[in-house]
């Protein structure tokens, strides 16, 4: 039994199973946080998909928009023009030479210190823009229209599908999604160096949209392009898209900073977007497209395909372009429409086997999905997916990589993460940055459909008691808002518990409410013009022509009329009169409508609370 | 009106549980999770498993020809067993307290990151580098570069309920 045991082998033995507890404990703390920053995954990438769902609608809504305009007042033909000029491809009514003059003679003024591009471009002109973006200037517009003139002049000469052999260099490096993090990719030309003869690059699409420097990412990747034609390649994305930009940022990035030749660069980006080639082959070994494959895909047809033609797939469908551009792989075998994404396939092993046998090739790398190391192996490592925004979602959220290939066609994959504090994060930090974001996004979503959630609350609490069971809860959340998410495990982060055990279900709009003093509206139409606020914004964009943020009354009714019709929402005309007369502050017949949608901006009481305490 | 706290209730509502935590970590939607999530899952429902009763509990619900999946009809009966049978006991704010005082022997009160990366890394289930960097990241006093354990242990109990 041990009673000459000595304090030393005592201690030991006590010693080990400190260690093993204090292991165990941490273990579970750790797994713990990482079901958190699972189901914060889960709930960006819903959100993010189902947004992408309804650009569909609002892709719909233009064309039926495009129908009826003109029976709105105004200029006449020449509303109707602009609404085309940025919905359907425009033949370009002035020759070659006479656009390349008119650039030319755009004056500069003395006053502007930023580049000033000569074209052919040198290395003095990429090494000056890129110190000049990392410094926040802006590039003059008279350069922007000349390189996407030139850029639009050289994509016309390429073929659908580019292919490149890596015997002439050591390794090519190619890039995921970008969505204009200017820093990313500053950080990828600090670790990698910049593209050259002996560094060549493949970017793969996305380069724009959600981030706030889209056009300083294209400048210097198109500026590149004509640099290093045999070295640089880009891969359309899926927005590389104008109606994908007017939802998801690029067209409003290129508005602001561009005022006076803003709209001609939209116009010049339609056919230079759609110039970019939709694919890449090197060594006749490997595919790299921005989404995916399908089992309709033929390489030999894809070369044929009239590219240029698919301005935006929401417009033209062509289904080649689309699986290209849209589709995910999956584990299961098969073949089925990706519903998530409203285009494209999910596509399994199998046909990813059965597309490389076919042209001989032993790898497909694509990317168009959010990865949380950067990238990411599927299909028996047959299929690489690699992202290269970091942070995509939130702070701490993801990582970015690249990947690098040698002739021996191994790929080498590098990592990184741009940070914008020098202070490192804990883990239990970074969990808890992406999870609040996560949940303030869940929680608009709820606010964005009260109405219709305490309907279906109210039809499982009969004796009216304001709870229901989680079960229940979960049942018509999940019904209502249409995500696919864990309902009950986050159900503590948004709904309180009553003393009997069951959900009060108003508490889970409790944290959310409006923000500045709202027009005399009724809690409904508030909900309303709350959920569709992007698309207004969008819609109020393209009517003001001449960029003053302003509208007239007639315009927004006309407007909201059309919208509200379409969506087979209610609204009386009564109502909208008097909540756009009280937004017209000037009573001068027009409405800034930039204010009218702050007036249904949200406030998380919440963050209020703790900046108060903290 | 039902009777809530039935015995039937319970197990249902436990399921539904371990149904929700399953379908964080299903990916593809299929009702199958990659066996290394294993762990993660069962923690996160409340259990405090050590890393040999994970081997043994995985030895059970892996298949025949291990396929690197668990299947849901496996997980849910031996998950329902764990959760009513409270195996594997949440270890307190106190315990935990008590397992640093044992191993600083000399009553300093702390402990320094060299002393704790030796017994947690050497004895045993030792963690990886990683685990005790990333413990060490947020245990170490950045001042004073020592491990103040009572603070630590409060912090993290604290932490974990959030």
């Amino acid at each position: 039994r041990g009673c000459s045991r000595s304090t030393r082998v005592l201690f030991h033995e006590y010693s080990i199973k400190a260690a093993i507890l204090i292991q165990r404990w941490y273990r579970r703390y750790v797994a713990r946080l990482e079901m958190r920053r699972r189901y914060t995954w889960n709930i960006f990438q819903s959100i993010e998909y189902a947004g992408e769902q309804d650009q569909l609608q609002l892709s719909s809504f233009f064309s039926f928009m495009l129908d009826n305009f003109t029976h709105m007042n105004g200029n006449g033909p020449g509303n109707k023009y602009l609404i085309s000029h940025l919905l359907d491809s425009v033949v370009d009514p002035l020759t070659e030479e006479v656009r390349q003059l008119k650039y030319e003679q755009i004056v500069v003024p003395e006053s502007y210190c930023g580049p000033r591009l000569s074209f052919p471009l040198s290395v003095t002109d990429t090494n000056a823009l890129l110190s000049a973006f990392k410094e926040e200037q802006t590039l003059h517009g008279k350069y922007v229209l000349q390189l996407l003139y030139e850029t639009k002049k050289f994509l016309k000469q390429m073929p659908n599908i580019i292919y490149l052999s890596t015997s002439y260099a050591k390794e090519i490096t190619i890039c995921g999604d970008l969505h204009g993090r200017l820093d990313d990719l500053l950080l990828i030309f600090y670790k990698n160096g910049l593209p050259s003869a002996e560094n060549p690059y493949i970017f793969n699409g996305d380069f724009v949209d959600r981030g706030k420097k889209s056009t300083e990412i294209i400048i210097i990747l198109f500026a590149f392009l004509l640099l290093y034609p045999d070295h640089m390649h880009l891969n359309r994305g899926n927005h590389e898209d104008h109606i994908m930009n007017l939802r998801y940022g690029f067209t409003r990035e290129v508005m602001q900073k561009y005022k006076t030749h803003g709209r001609e660069m939209l116009q010049l980006l339609q056919d230079v977007f759609s110039l970019l080639p939709l694919a890449t082959v090197i060594d006749n070994k490997v595919l790299i497209v921005h989404g995916g494959i399908s089992d309709k895909i033929d390489l030999d047809f894809l070369s044929t395909v009239e590219r240029h033609k698919v301005k935006s797939v929401l417009r033209l469908p062509k289904r080649s372009v689309v699986d290209i551009l849209w589709s995910d792989p999956k584990n299961q075998s098969g073949c089925s429409p990706n519903y998530f994404r409203g285009g494209g396939c999910y596509f399994g092993p199998d046909v990813t086997q059965a597309l490389l046998q076919k042209h001989g090739l032993c790898l497909l790398i694509r990317s168009h999905e959010c990865k949380q190391e950067g990238y990411e192996l599927c299909h028996n490592g047959q299929v690489i997916t690699i992202f290269s925004a970091s942070n995509y979602y939130e702070e701490g959220s993801n990582r970015g990589a690249y990947v690098k290939l040698g002739p021996e066609l191994v790929p080498r994959f590098f990592q990184y993460q741009v940070s914008r504090s020098t202070r490192k994060l804990t883990l239990h930090q970074r969990v808890c940055v992406a999870e609040g974001s996560a949940l303030r996004a869940l929680k608009e979503k709820l606010y964005a459909h009260r109405s219709d959630l305490m309907a279906a609350f109210q039809q499982y609490d009969i004796d009216n008691t304001g709870r229901i069971s989680t079960s229940e809860w979960a049942q018509v959340v999940e019904s209502v808002l249409r995500l696919d998410l864990p309902w009950r495990t986050l159900r503590p982060r948004l709904a309180r518990l009553g003393a009997d055990g069951n959900v009060e279900y108003e508490s889970c709009f409790e944290d959310i409410s409006p923000g500045e003093p709202i027009p005399p509206v009724t809690p409904n139409l508030a909900e309303t013009l709350y959920r569709y606020r992007t698309d207004l914004e969008i819609i109020f964009n393209i009517i003001d022509k001449d960029h003053s943020g302003q509208i007239s009354i007639e315009e927004f009714r006309q407007t909201w009329k059309l919208f509200s019709s379409h969506l087979g929402v209610a609204v009386d005309d009564q109502t909208i009169d008097d909540m756009a007369r009280s937004i017209d502050f000037n009573k001068d017949g027009s409405i800034d409508f930039n204010e009218f949608l702050e007036a249904f901006r949200v406030v998380h009481k919440l963050d209020i609370k703790e900046q108060q305490q903290g | 009106m039902a009777d809530k706290y039935s015995a039937d209730t319970i197990i249902t509502e436990t399921q539904k549980r371990i149904s929700n935590a399953f379908d964080v970590f299903d990916h593809e939607s299929n009702k199958t999770v990659d066996v290394r999530e294993i762990g993660t899952i069962i923690r996160s429902l409340g259990c405090f498993p050590s890393e040999a009763d994970l081997h043994d509990i995985i030895a059970e619900l892996e298949e025949e020809e291990p396929t690197g999946f668990v299947r849901y009809e496996k997980f849910l009966p031996t998950m329902t067993k764990i959760l009513l049978e409270r195996k594997f006991r949440p270890i307190t704010e106190d315990l935990l307290l008590q397992a640093f005082e044992v191993l600083d022997q000399q009553k300093k009160g702390h402990l320094e990151p060299e002393e704790l990366t030796k017994y947690l890394t050497q004895e045993g289930e030792p963690f990886t580098q990683e685990e005790m960097d990333e413990m060490l990241s947020a245990a170490v006093d950045p001042d004073k570069n020592v491990i103040l354990y009572k603070d630590f242990v409060s912090m993290m109990t604290f932490d974990d309920t959030r």
